[in-house]
């Protein structure tokens, strides 16, 4: 499933997700291994600091990552990273983008780089990262 | 604040091993729905000889079997309270598939200081090798250290 018509600017990821509800997060807790009760125990989250429990980033990133294989070939991808700009909240409503910022070549095989974001529906920025697959 | 000179230092190897069930459990929460994810005949057709796991699953199986899933924190001597994750890298080098046995080596690297000494950036990096003794893949994790005021 070669894309040789893949050109710089290319927008080839976009996928929009329904709120993050405290079921998801309890499910993602239990599915994850990440036990970590800031994102499910409201007392602990408070006492930590916090207003209330917020996204594992790591549950923003598995979204983000769905919405890249939605667009791009499981096989295709050779890396793929996230920064964690800022805490996504309850009832974040998140869409997840990508375009094509580079072609180039790695070990001698064709590849593009493209940039992520995942942004709430206030279009504040969650997630800003990068993937690099091969064409 | 965290002490430097852990960095470099190794943490407890994890063995996890990719079971359906717990894989299941994981599209389910999040909606994964691709195909190549859940039928063994859409992934021959991509090429997998198996089911692969989705792009960020491998980090799941590493906390899931470890005996200590924050073992890093014992080590930077923080609490859950006062970390966040930063950043998270994968490089995908081999495919991962249901029934794969998986050795994760984490050991931490780099700790930098930031903002005269308010937070600390501390690195987990994990290579990941399979049953045959493949190199699958490498992890980075990018440890948000929150440095209580000093008393």
């Amino acid at each position: 499933m070669s894309n040789p018509s893949l050109a710089v600017g290319d927008r080839v990821v976009h996928k929009t997700f329904p709120p993050i509800s405290r079921h998801l997060l309890a499910l993602y807790c239990g599915a994850s291994g990440d036990h970590n009760p800031i994102h499910v125990d409201i007392d602990f989250a408070k006492k930590s600091g916090y207003p209330d429990v917020f996204s594992h980033g790591m549950l923003v990133m598995a979204l983000l990552g769905q919405a890249l294989t939605d667009a791009v070939p499981p096989q295709r991808l050779r890396s793929f990273a996230t920064r964690f700009v800022a805490i996504t909240q309850l009832g974040a409503e998140l869409t997840c983008e990508g375009h094509v910022t580079e072609l180039l070549e790695q070990d001698g095989v064709a590849c593009a780089k493209l940039a992520l974001t995942t942004k709430d529906q206030n279009d504040d920025t969650k997630l800003a990262g990068e993937a690099t697959i091969t064409l | 604040m965290v002490d430097h000179s852990v960095a470099g230092r190794a943490l407890t190897p994890v063995t996890a091993q990719v079971e359906p069930g717990r894989l299941r459990f994981f599209r389910e929460t999040t909606g994964e729905r691709h195909p190549v994810y859940t039928d063994a005949g859409a992934a021959k057709a991509a090429g997998f000889p198996a089911v692969p796991v989705p792009p960020t699953y491998l980090f799941c199986l590493e906390m899931m079997d470890a005996e200590q899933a924050f073992e890093f924190l014992d080590i930077l001597g923080a609490d859950l309270s006062q970390v966040l994750h930063g950043e998270q890298r994968f490089t995908y080098r081999a495919p991962v598939m249901v029934g794969d046995t998986l050795r994760f080596e984490p050991r931490i690297g780099s700790i930098t200081d930031k903002k005269g000494g308010a937070m600390t950036l501390a690195v987990v990096e994990t290579r990941v090798t399979n049953q045959h003794g493949v190199h699958v893949a490498d992890l980075a994790r990018t440890v948000v250290v929150l440095n209580k005021a000093a008393a």
